[in-house]
Order: structure tokens, then C-alpha cells, then sequence
């Protein structure tokens, strides 16, 4: 039976039709942030410049992506249907009549599909990911630029020591099938996830801690909760069975909070030197406040300028080496519509078909040049201030 | 000075000796070891069978021991065949002691490839320089479009030019390899067929039709951050008293950028290049492995795949030694570059 296709024109028309809830998402949430955008702070001055209003549009439009992914892709990312192997764009699915707008890969699914899909994948990872190494780093960088000394000398030491790291070698070693029957990723897993915890509970012990009826509630607050996500993360033995994580996606998450942790490290480490200098610090010490009411109270919010930029720049890194996991092929599962997966199967077959291979690194390209160019827009109107 | 460049070859010989017991703890955990067993070894075999390869293979014997052998600081003992009781060798490919010897890597010898069935030394050497010649090329490349580039953007502090160059940049950026690289290759190799999209062939000889995709699709990813490093920091100079001075001697503005800015403004750059050595590593393995160049990213993506683990730990020791001697080397030459820089 002859495939039927429909022309280029269709193809864009439909693709922009498929993506309807992310276009009434952003127009509200643009529209509203450009009403309100003098009360908004930081995240308002965005707006003023053109880098800043693209940045925006290209992380929402791939966070609503994401959001919506079941009901922008006409097929599921898995789904075979094997008439339609390597078809050309724009191609019609003869029992749904729906359309494959971007062609078939060479396991006939829907390469739009899993182009949607992949978007979740690297959403959810890459940001929490990024999230994880900041509390590691700033947790850590802290009293290593605060007190200096030793234990300064020890924790760059290890930090220099993941750094010299090429980072292919480290996630060759750390990723691999054989090492989730060893309980190393599980201990390190352990080890990086109890610093949200112990970050947030000295948070607000310094803070509140003449103050017991605010101290208990948030203490608790951040034991039962950390502790709930902690066991479901590591064990995976909620009770409730809400939080649950796979175990190869565990090992990648893992690998990537290790891997990038030593850089926010350095960089809070720097901060810390150079803030702990001005004289706010030195009245801070005068006061007789603890040193770490002094540095999560006093030196973590100056530095919370180049921390964003920084967080920015770094989730977009994160997806580059999820994106590098993806492509030689360590700890996603084969079949799974990330876009490194994709990369990888499309780039081997470039030769005979290239139409698989364009959107899943035209998605990944755009996310991460979104994201620069909203950590290079939050530079930019921090230096003004 | 070079009691500085002493205390720094003492840390790196101290961050090298950790990172390659790191190495061989995890190369060497129980079942990337099955493994090895199981590819070397005929189809079939049961657990017993397994076990005794191992043992007979000398892989069984204490980590520190192991790692001692491979460092050269214990000697090797010769392995017996249990049938005969003489000496035996464990690979057809290379050749084991027959009288206990020092011979680790600090005797220079690497150990024996399992996967390439060669010594690692013979393996990993030739694709070293194979590396260093892509290597060349792509620093050739990166080095002087992204110092142009960066100069052009910080010479006028927001400009159109500066606007231009800066997206432009900050797009390279956002390219990783194995997105330029397909990129470069459905543009240059397929559609307008004017490049060869893979470079198989630049082993026997280079040719501008072979070797250029890969130079290009690794150099792009570097150009713009480099050249963002030489922005800020010409932007930077630009700003200074004794530019202000010499454009109000009356000199041209040419030649106030070339003769005044642009040595203050190259001190910086110097160190983002040579820090960018361990990137250029990753991206080095994904290029290799992209375009098929027999270089030292494929032989380590060979080894890792397959478990090698004596060419695993030599590529490993190779490319963290060059990522530290990049540091040593940024370090010293940032000193040496800017006056007001003392190492005490």
C-alpha cells in the first residue's frame, strides 16, 4: 500500500496546531509577566531586553512542552507501527489517519513523538539535577571559603580531584549496567541527597533557633518531608508509594550531581572568600552571630546574583552531558525518546535517512541556547544594579 | 617560582596516584570483572568456569596487590599453570615474567589490551598521536577565529557588531558535538556532498575532504566560549585609564586596540584555552566515535565497552595527566604573563 504524505506547508501548519496548550500557556504567563513586569523583580527586568524576552520564551515553551507532552504528541513515543518505518515527513498513519509530521524512524515511531517526550525526560532530570549539586556545592563551598584552613585545603583537594576527571571517563566508569548490582550508587545517592536536608535544617535552626515555635514547625516540615522523598529516592520504599525513581535513572542522576557539584563548589567557595571580606560580615561578627547564621544569613544572599546565573548556564550543561549519557548509549534504557537517544540511533543511519536526526538536535540546541541566553540576560541586569 | 611549580607536581602526582586507585576500585568491581570473563572466555560457560578464569588470570588477588603490580611498585608474579607447574602466559599477545619483576606503568609498561589482543602501549600510543593530530588542527582553527572574534565584540562595549558576535557566541555555545556534528554532516556530507562524513580514511592519510568535519564540529563548541572570555576581558581593558590616555594622545583607534589593548586584553584567554583541554577531551571521544577516527576517544570508548581494563587505566592516566599538566601549564603561564601575579 502506497503511503500517503501531506506537503510541507501541512506539515508546519500541523505542527504548530499540535502544539496549541503550550502557545495559550505561554501567551498567559508572557502576557501577564509583561503587564506586571515592574513588580517582578529580577525575573521582570528580564523583559527589557530582547536576549531576555527570547531566553524566556524558548525555557517556557519547552517546560509547557513537557507539561503537556500527552496531549501535543499524536502517538506514543514507543509505539511501533510498522508500516510506517523510516517514512518521510508528513506521512499518514492509515488506520488513525493521523499524521507522523516529522517521519517515521527506523523502528517506525513517531519522530515528533518522541521529540515532545524527550523534553520531560530532560526537564525533569536536568533541573533537579542541577538543584541537588548546588545544595552539595553551597553546603560544602560555604565553610570552605568561610574558615579556609584545612578543611579549605582537603575539599578543593577532592573537589580538583572529580574535576580532573574527563568527565566521558567518569560517567564510562560510574554509569555502567554492572554497577547497580553494587551498592555504590545507592551510598552515593545516600550520601549527595542528605544535603537538602541538612542544608534546610541549618537553615532555619540559625535563624529561628530563639524562636521555638517557628523553628519546630519548619524543622518538621523539612524532616518529614526531605526524609519521605530521601527514603523513596534512595530505598525506594515509600510508603505511599508516590515518590519512586528507577534504578538506571538513578545511577544517571547520581553521576550527574557528582560530576557537576565540585564546579558550584568552586564557585561558592570564590564568593565566599570575596564576601566574607565587606563590612556587613565584620558587624555580623560583631554581633556575636554564629558562623553559620553568618554564612546562610549574610554571605549566601549576596552571592545569590551569580548563583542564578550560574544555575542557569548549568542546567543547560547538565542537559549537554545527559545529551552525552544519551548518545553513547549509558543508562537510559534504548528504547527511551530522550533526545541523546535519539541522536545516537539517527546519527548512525544519516547516510540513507536524515530526517530523524534534525529535531531531536534542533530540541536540544534550543533548550540549551534558551537557557544561556537567560543566564547571559540575569547577567546582564544584575551588573546594572 | 619553582619551588611552586615542586609544591604543584607534588599535588599532581598525589591527585594522579588517587584517581587511578579510584580507577581500578571501580574497573575492577566484581561484575564488570564477570564480564571481562564472560567476553573472553567461549559462549557457554558456567560460573565455575567463569570463577577460574579469573583466578588463572591472576584477577583474583588482592586489590592492593593488583594495584601495586600495575603501578610497578610490587613486583609481578609469575602466573603457574596449574597442569604442568611452570610458568605460564596469560595472553597469547604479550608477555608475562617468568621470574617475579617490577613492571607497572612506572616501569613503562602499560599492561595488555584484551580487546585489541596487543599490549596497550602499541594501542594506545599510535592513537595518541593520531589524537594530537586532530588536536593540532582543531586548536589551529579555534584558537585564532575565536580571539578574532572576541576581540571584534569587546572592541566596542555594546555595538551592533558586539550584539552580533556575542548571540553568535553564546549559539556556539549551546552546540554540543554530537549536535553540530550532525548538523555539519546532513549539511556538508549529504545534502551539498561536499565533505566525506566520516573519517575513517584520515588514518592513511589526511585529506581537507576527510579530516574537516570533525575539526569543525570540534572546534565550534570552544570557539564561543573562548571568544566570550576574550570579550569580557577586552571589554574590561577598554574601560582602563591609559586606554582613555592614548586615544586622547590622538592615536587611531586601530591602533590603540592593537598596540595597547589587545596584549593586556590576551592574558586571560590564555587561561580559559588551556582549561578548555578537558573539555576538548570529551569532545574529542564524541567526534572520534562520531566520524570513526581510530584516535585515543575511540580506543577509549573500545575499552570502556568492552571492559579492557589495563587500556581502560592507561587512557585514564593519560587524560587526566593532561588535564592536569593544562592546569600546571595555565598556572605558571598566567604568572609569567601578568606582571602584577607573584606566586609567593
Amino acid at each position: 500500500m502506497q503511503t500517503e504524505y501531506i506537503n510541507a506547508f501541512d506539515i508546519v501548519v500541523g505542527v504548530l496546531w499540535r502544539f496549541w496548550p503550550v502557545w495559550i500557556a505561554l501567551i498567559l504567563v508572557m502576557g501577564v509577566s509583561f503587564a506586571y513586569k515592574k513588580r517582578l523583580g529580577l525575573y521582570g527586568q528580564l523583559f527589557d531586553s530582547g536576549v531576555g524576552i527570547a531566553g524566556v520564551f524558548i525555557c517556557l515553551f519547552w517546560l509547557f512542552t513537557a507539561i503537556f507532552a500527552s496531549t501535543i504528541s499524536p502517538f506514543d513515543p514507543l509505539a511501533q507501527v510498522s508500516i510506517m518505518k523510516d517514512t518521510l515527513p508528513g506521512a499518514v498513519e492509515p488506520t488513525s489517519k493521523l499524521i507522523y509530521y516529522f517521519g517515521g524512524d527506523k523502528l517506525a515511531r513517531d519522530v515528533f513523538s518522541r521529540m515532545v517526550y524527550g523534553s520531560q525526560i530532560v526537564l525533569i532530570i536536568a533541573p533537579a539535577a542541577t538543584g541537588f549539586a548546588l545544595m552539595v556545592g553551597i553546603t560544602l563551598g560555604l565553610p570552605a571559603g568561610y574558615y579556609g584552613g584545612r578543611i579549605d585545603t582537603l575539599l578543593s583537594f577532592l573537589a580538583n580531584l572529580v574535576l580532573a576527571f574527563p568527565v566521558i571517563l567518569l560517567f564510562y566508569l560510574l554509569v555502567t549496567p554492572g554497577i547497580m548490582d553494587t551498592p555504590i550508587p545507592y551510598a552515593m545517592a545516600g550520601l549527595f541527597f542528605l544535603f537538602p536536608i541538612i542544608f534546610f535544617s541549618v537553615l532555619f535552626w540559625t535563624r529561628f533557633k530563639n524562636r521555638p515555635d517557628r523553628l519546630y514547625i519548619l524543622l518538621g516540615i523539612t524532616l518529614v518531608l526531605g526524609g519521605w522523598i530521601y527514603v523513596g529516592l534512595v530505598f525506594d520504599k515509600d510508603p505511599l508509594h508516590i515518590v519512586h525513581i528507577d534504578p538506571n535513572q538513578l545511577n544517571i542522576f547520581v553521576a550527574v550531581v557528582f560530576a557537576s557539584s565540585p564546579g558550584v563548589f568552586r564557585i561558592v567557595r570564590g564568593l565566599t572568600m570575596d564576601i566574607k571580606t565587606r563590612d556587613y560580615v565584620a558587624a555580623a561578627q560583631t554581633r556575636g552571630e554564629s558562623p553559620w547564621y553568618i554564612m546562610l544569613w549574610e554571605i549566601l544572599p549576596n552571592a545569590r546574583g551569580p548563583l542564578i546565573v550560574d544555575a542557569c548556564l548549568r542546567i543547560g550543561y547538565t542537559t549537554i552531558l545527559l545529551g552525552t549519557l544519551g548518545y553513547f548509549g549509558l543508562g537510559l534504557a534504548p528504547e527511551s525518546p530522550d533526545w541523546g537517544t535519539a541522536i545516537k540511533d539517527a546519527s548512525r543511519l544519516l547516510r540513507s535517512f536524515i530526517h530523524p536526526a534534525l529535531p531531536p538536535t534542533i530540541a536540544l540546541m534550543s533548550f540549551v541556547l534558551g537557557l544561556n541566553l537567560l543566564a547571559d540576560s540575569l547577567r546582564e541586569q544584575s551588573m546594572k544594579d | 617560582m619553582l619551588s611552586f611549580i615542586a609544591r604543584r607536581l607534588g599535588t599532581m602526582a598525589l591527585t594522579m596516584l588517587c584517581l587511578t586507585l579510584i580507577v581500578f576500585f571501580l574497573i575492577n568491581l566484581d561484575p564488570n570483572l564477570k564480564k571481562l570473563a564472560i567476553s573472553q572466555t567461549e559462549m557457554h560457560t558456567s560460573a565455575e568456569q567463569l570463577e577460574s578464569w579469573l583466578v588463572n588470570h591472576g584477577y583474583r588477588q588482592n586489590f592492593f596487590v593488583r594495584y601495586g603490580q600495575w603501578l610497578g611498585v610490587l613486583p609481578k608474579q609469575p602466573i603457574t599453570d596449574p597442569a604442568t607447574g611452570k610458568p605460564a602466559q596469560r595472553f597469547s599477545f604479550c608477555n608475562d615474567p617468568v621470574v617475579p619483576t617490577f613492571s607497572g606503568v612506572l616501569e613503562g609498561d602499560f599492561g595488555c589490551s584484551t580487546k585489541f589482543k596487543t599490549t596497550v602501549s602499541s594501542k594506545l600510543f599510535p592513537a595518541l598521536g593520531a589524537t594530537g593530530l586532530l588536536m593540532f588542527w582543531v586548536l589551529a582553527v579555534m584558537v585564532p577565529i575565536s580571539l578574532l572574534v572576541g576581540i571584534l565584540a569587546g572592541m566596542r562595549e555594546g555595538s551592533r557588531t558586539d550584539r552580533t558576535l556575542s548571540v553568535a557566541s553564546i549559539a556556539s555555545t549551546a552546540t554540543p558535538e554530537y549536535v553540530s556534528g550532525v548538523i555539519f554532516t546532513v549539511i556538508f556530507a549529504s545534502w551539498l556532498g561536499w565533505l566525506n562524513g566520516s573519517a575513517a580514511s584520515a588514518s592513511q592519510g589526511l585529506t581537507f575532504y576527510n579530516f574537516t568535519l570533525p575539526v569543525m564540529t570540534l572546534a565550534i563548541y570552544g570557539i564561543g566560549y573562548i571568544a566570550r572570555m576574550t570579550r569580557a576581558s577586552m571589554v574590561e581593558v577598554m574601560t582602563q585609564q591609559y586606554i582613555r590616555t592614548a586615544r586622547l594622545k590622538g592615536l587611531s583607534f586601530g591602533s590603540v586596540v592593537v598596540k595597547h589593548a589587545l596584549r593586556n586584553a590576551l592574558i586571560a584567554p590564555f587561561t580559559v584555552i588551556m582549561l578548555q583541554f578537558p573539555w576538548l577531551l570529551t569532545g574529542v571521544v564524541i567526534v572520534e566515535v562520531m566520524f570513526r577516527y581510530q584516535g585515543f576517544g575511540y580506543t577509549l570508548v573500545e575499552a570502556a565497552g568492552n571492559n579492557d581494563i589495563d587500556l581502560l587505566l592507561g587512557c585514564s592516566l593519560v587524560s587526566v595527566f593532561i588535564v592536569l599538566i593544562t592546569q600546571l601549564i595555565s598556572d605558571v603561564g598566567y604568572a609569567f604573563l601578568n606582571p602584577r601575579i607573584r606566586v609567593q
